[in-house]
């Protein structure tokens, strides 16, 4: 009787004050089947880590457009560390230039995403890090 | 460790890892919530209903905030929140955007906030709501907020699983035929009138008083799987002194106007329970629909497991060609089902 689905926190940290992106990601993966806890703007990363840690997700997806991911990113990584909680997944969409791609993907960021990204790559990837398959 | 005894020590990630286990039905929650179930019974259920838009989330954030800062000399009281969201009926997924209203209470220890998907229930409340109550009773948590749908008219579940159930309203929403219709008013024990500050407060306001005027203690009946149930014993309601008039308390959520009116409310009525013995016949009459809704689910899993699909299939297409009638197909699915 056992029926499993996946747990998404979508949440944008820092001071950027635009979600569209996020709602559409949030709204893609919802018709994906899963079910996506939507935090709003202007999350610390201490509020990201804690509302993971009450709803019990299996991915994180931050949206950052402010250009503050080098401070936010590695931040919410070590409190999820701190907290027990490294089987989270960790996903991040927005503005990223290229070159901390690198950077962020050796921290553990599972997958990057930028503008003109079809929401069907992230649903994929998010099933294949939690499943391990593409299938619903 | 075991899950359950953690969960008794208030252990946070093992109240979400468990809170999960059940919501998704997995035989170790069921396990643990069996060692939990003793350690139950003492939280004070505060059910919060009411139609999308009226303020709900923001209500329950202001109330948590409430029990979180009392006035001076009153005791600080733990505080947990289960917010139910619908689930898409097409994929089963969801949105749950309640948390969007409650910020003022991250970082605060003494409060876990739980977001859940209704999964095709209708009602209001998930079908695991109940259960995941009974986790955070177990864990410590004094008052336990439960938000459900906002569906508006028919989430009368929540009258069965809360001790005080409050039912939000906001002025703009409906004339008042939409008071004195059957249900959701019905269940209130406190009349929320939020957003007071808008225009058109007082007629929300007579509306909702002249239905409470209109209305006669009439016992707390319901009919729940074709039975007539009631929430209230008959002494309480014939001899009149034990009867609850719901009061009705406007609040400006956004502003925090009205709390204080609000928690003297729930702690007389939580008051009134004690006094009349109500919370006792509450108790028993929430774990007798428990106890019905869980047979209601396991029997038709086990009917299930005894039926193929071939055949299911069969009798469904033989109803499609309208060569045998619905009733005809559940009698031939349980016959044959049972028999093979």
């Amino acid at each position: 009787m056992s029926e499993r689905k996946i747990r998404v926190l979508v949440a944008k940290p820092g001071l950027d004050g635009h979600d569209r992106g996020a709602k559409v990601v949030a709204r893609a993966l919802r018709d994906a089947g899963m079910e996506v806890i939507y935090t709003g703007l202007r999350q610390t990363p201490e509020m990201v880590v804690e509302a993971a840690l009450q709803e019990d997700v299996d991915v994180i997806g931050l949206s950052i457009l402010s250009g503050a991911h080098m401070a936010l990113v590695p931040r919410v990584l070590e409190m999820l560390q701190a907290n027990g909680l490294e089987h989270i997944k960790v996903f991040l969409g927005g503005i990223i230039p290229d070159e901390d791609v690198p950077r962020l993907k050796e921290l553990g960021v599972v997958g990057i995403y930028g503008p003109g990204t079809l929401t069907e790559d992230i649903i994929r990837d998010v099933r294949l890090a939690v499943n391990g398959t593409s299938e619903p | 460790m075991s899950l359950a005894s953690s969960v008794l020590d208030g252990e946070r990630l093992a109240i979400a890892r468990l809170l999960s286990q059940i919501e998704n039905n997995n035989p170790s929650g069921q396990d643990a919530l069996g060692e939990l179930f003793p350690h139950t019974g003492r939280a004070h259920l505060v059910g919060v209903t009411g139609a999308p838009g009226t303020g709900k989330s923001s209500l329950v954030n202001r109330l948590a905030a409430s029990y979180r800062n009392p006035p001076k000399g009153i005791p600080q009281l733990k505080v947990a929140i289960i917010a139910v969201d619908p689930s898409s009926p097409f994929t089963g997924g969801a949105i749950l955007g309640d948390r969007v209203r409650m910020r003022d209470l991250s970082g605060d220890p003494g409060v876990f906030i739980r977001s859940m998907a209704a999964r095709g229930s209708l009602g209001g409340l998930a079908p695991t709501t109940a259960s995941m109550v009974q986790v955070f009773d177990a864990a410590g948590f004094e008052i336990i907020m439960i938000e459900t749908v906002g569906a508006g008219q028919a989430e009368v579940d929540i009258a069965r699983l809360a001790h005080t159930t409050l039912v939000v309203e906001a002025p703009g929403l409906g004339d008042d035929i939409q008071a004195i219709k059957a249900g959701i008013l019905e269940i209130a024990d406190i009349l929320v009138v939020n957003k007071a500050d808008r225009p058109g407060v007082e007629n929300t306001e007579r509306a909702l008083r002249s239905m409470l005027e209109l209305a006669h203690p009439a016992p707390r009946v319901f009919i729940h799987h074709g039975q007539i149930e009631s929430l209230t014993s008959p002494e309480s309601t014939s001899e009149g002194n034990g009867f609850w008039l719901p009061p009705i308390v406007r609040t400006i959520a956004t502003k925090g106007d009205g709390l204080p009116e609000l928690v003297s409310a729930i702690n007389e009525h939580q008051q009134h329970l004690k006094e009349t013995g109500e919370r006792q016949n509450r108790d028993r009459a929430r774990l007798q629909a428990e106890l019905d809704t869980l047979i209601q689910t396991n029997l038709v899993y086990r009917w299930r497991q005894h039926v193929s699909d071939s055949q299911y299939q069969e009798i469904l297409e033989s109803l499609i060609a309208r060569q045998i009638s619905p009733h005809q197909a559940v009698e031939a699915l349980l016959n044959g089902g049972i028999a093979a």
